[in-house]
């Protein structure tokens, strides 16, 4: 496929520079009048800054349920029926126990994936949503749709700690001997998982690519 | 009806807009093995690969299978001192069924059987008409974009690792032994990565277009080899699949 202006020194012409409106699902262009894909279905969208709200409420949402999945206890472990002890282990606590364990390796993937993963999706999509619509130089654009494209693919391993928690609860349950439950961590560490995914998928990366103005220009002439 | 490498700049048929940095390009019918990039922010447009469509139903349809077998087959077992516990795919997911944590019971099992289970489906429902010069079934189109909503949401791999950071935990209370249950997950997962692989979104959306779902009469005639002579013959030969910048 190529451009459809035949010189190479012009500025690349976006959808929305023509006066179109190109379908994020399939990539079909339409009329900006258009309010659906006529092919996939889709909802049209102009980039716009607004849409960048969806992305702050959803990363407001993942933050406020990151506080209390690293506060309360994740795993409940009763060893001989609480006369070895009853442990409560939250995520750190968890991670912890694996290093004297010494199984390292394990420790380091549930520490990635639990604790740095989302640490870092929710910096880096701060980040791409205060700096989305600015100008930027090329280099900086292909930057900025990298570091979306890492978060869009490893977000989704944080649910590892999940997964985790409910198949030692499920298998763990020899009676007298040693039991398992999941804490209530559990729940908000997932729903906190599920806010930045949705987060990051709300973010439109078309408006990484150039600085647009705050309102679209049917609005203004409008006004 | 527009014709192949035309394009109408009002209407913005015949263009594609790439869905990462909105930048124009001229849709043209490639042919399979060749890759068409975004000139501006390289994000892959699309990549048809022959037979696709035949594989992708193969390995949705296999996936099926072993879905069912990892749901109703043992998962895990384990046992210390004379006591034992086994446990299988929905024993995973019912761990969070008592009290207040039931909705993460329903979400789990979304997750790791439903959506996996759904998606596969939907693949074999959009594309098994299709191979051929087949005609696509009705809501096609609608069932294809679920499909690709949900795809995020199907974490089958994330649970495979999952269980093993989990057999590492237990490895040091007891002894454990895999059932029939966790091979299958694992198969599932190289099945679930090399359909993925094979799947190119765009040419699924270029035929249901072309064999008769909503057109508006935008469709390009897709006569590859000669759409193919064409680029090559007005861009000078060699790689012409969209290389970056080709213009």
């Amino acid at each position: 496929m190529r451009a459809p202006d035949a010189d190479d020194d012009a500025p690349v012409l976006t959808a929305h520079r023509a006066g179109l409106v190109g379908c994020r699902g399939c990539g079909r262009v339409w009329p900006e009048d258009c309010a659906a894909c006529g092919r996939c279905g889709t909802r049209l969208s102009s980039p716009d800054r607004r849409s960048l709200q969806a992305v702050w409420a959803w990363l407001a949402a993942g933050l406020i349920f990151y506080i209390p999945a690293n506060l309360l206890p994740m795993l409940k472990t009763q060893t001989f029926a609480g006369l070895r002890g009853s442990s409560e282990a939250t995520i750190i606590g968890g991670v912890i126990e694996l290093v004297h364990y010494g199984s390292y390796g394990v420790a380091a993937i549930v520490f990635v994936a639990s604790v740095i993963v989302p640490i870092g999706k929710f910096i880096v999509i701060a980040w791409l949503a205060r700096v989305a619509g600015r100008p930027a130089t090329v280099e900086a654009a292909h930057t900025r749709l990298r570091a979306l494209e890492a978060i869009e693919f490893i977000g989704r391993w944080s649910m590892i700690d999940v997964f985790v928690v409910a198949i030692l609860s499920a298998l763990v349950q020899l009676g007298f001997v040693a039991t398992i439950h999941p804490g209530p961590a559990a729940v908000s560490f997932a729903l906190s998982v599920a806010f930045t995914m949705l987060s990051a998928q709300s973010f439109d990366p078309r408006l990484i690519w150039r600085g647009l103005p705050l309102r679209t220009r049917r609005d203004r002439t409008a006004a | 009806m527009i014709e192949a490498g035309n394009y109408d700049i009002r209407t913005g048929a015949g263009l594609i807009a790439c869905p990462r940095c909105d930048a124009l390009h001229v849709e043209t019918e490639l042919t399979p093995g060749e890759t068409a990039r975004c000139v501006r922010c390289h994000t892959v447009l699309a990549r048809p690969r022959e037979g696709a469509f035949t594989q992708i139903v193969a390995l949705s349809v296999t996936s099926m299978v072993l879905m069912v077998a990892a749901v109703f087959f043992p998962f895990l077992e384990i046992s210390r001192m004379g006591f034992g516990n086994a446990t299988s795919l929905f024993g995973v997911a019912m761990a969070f069924s008592d009290g207040w944590l039931m909705p993460l019971t329903v979400a789990v099992l979304g997750f790791i059987v439903a959506l996996p289970a759904l998606r596969a489906a939907l693949l074999v429902y959009v594309l098994l008409p299709m191979r051929g010069q087949g005609l696509p079934a009705r809501h096609a189109g609608a069932a294809f974009r679920l499909s690709e909503i949900l795809r995020p949401w199907s974490m089958a791999e994330i649970f495979v690792i999952g269980t093993s950071v989990a057999l590492v935990k237990v490895a040091g209370l007891a002894n454990v032994s895999l059932g029939p249950a966790f091979w299958a997950f694992c198969a599932l997962i190289v099945v679930g990565a090399a359909s993925d692989a094979f799947t190119c979104s765009t040419s699924i959306w270029d035929t249901l277009e072309d064999r008769g779902a909503s057109t508006d009469g935008r469709e390009v005639v897709p006569d590859a080899p000669a759409a193919a002579a064409n680029r090559a013959a007005v861009e000078g030969g060699g790689d012409a699949a969209a290389r970056p910048g080709s213009a």
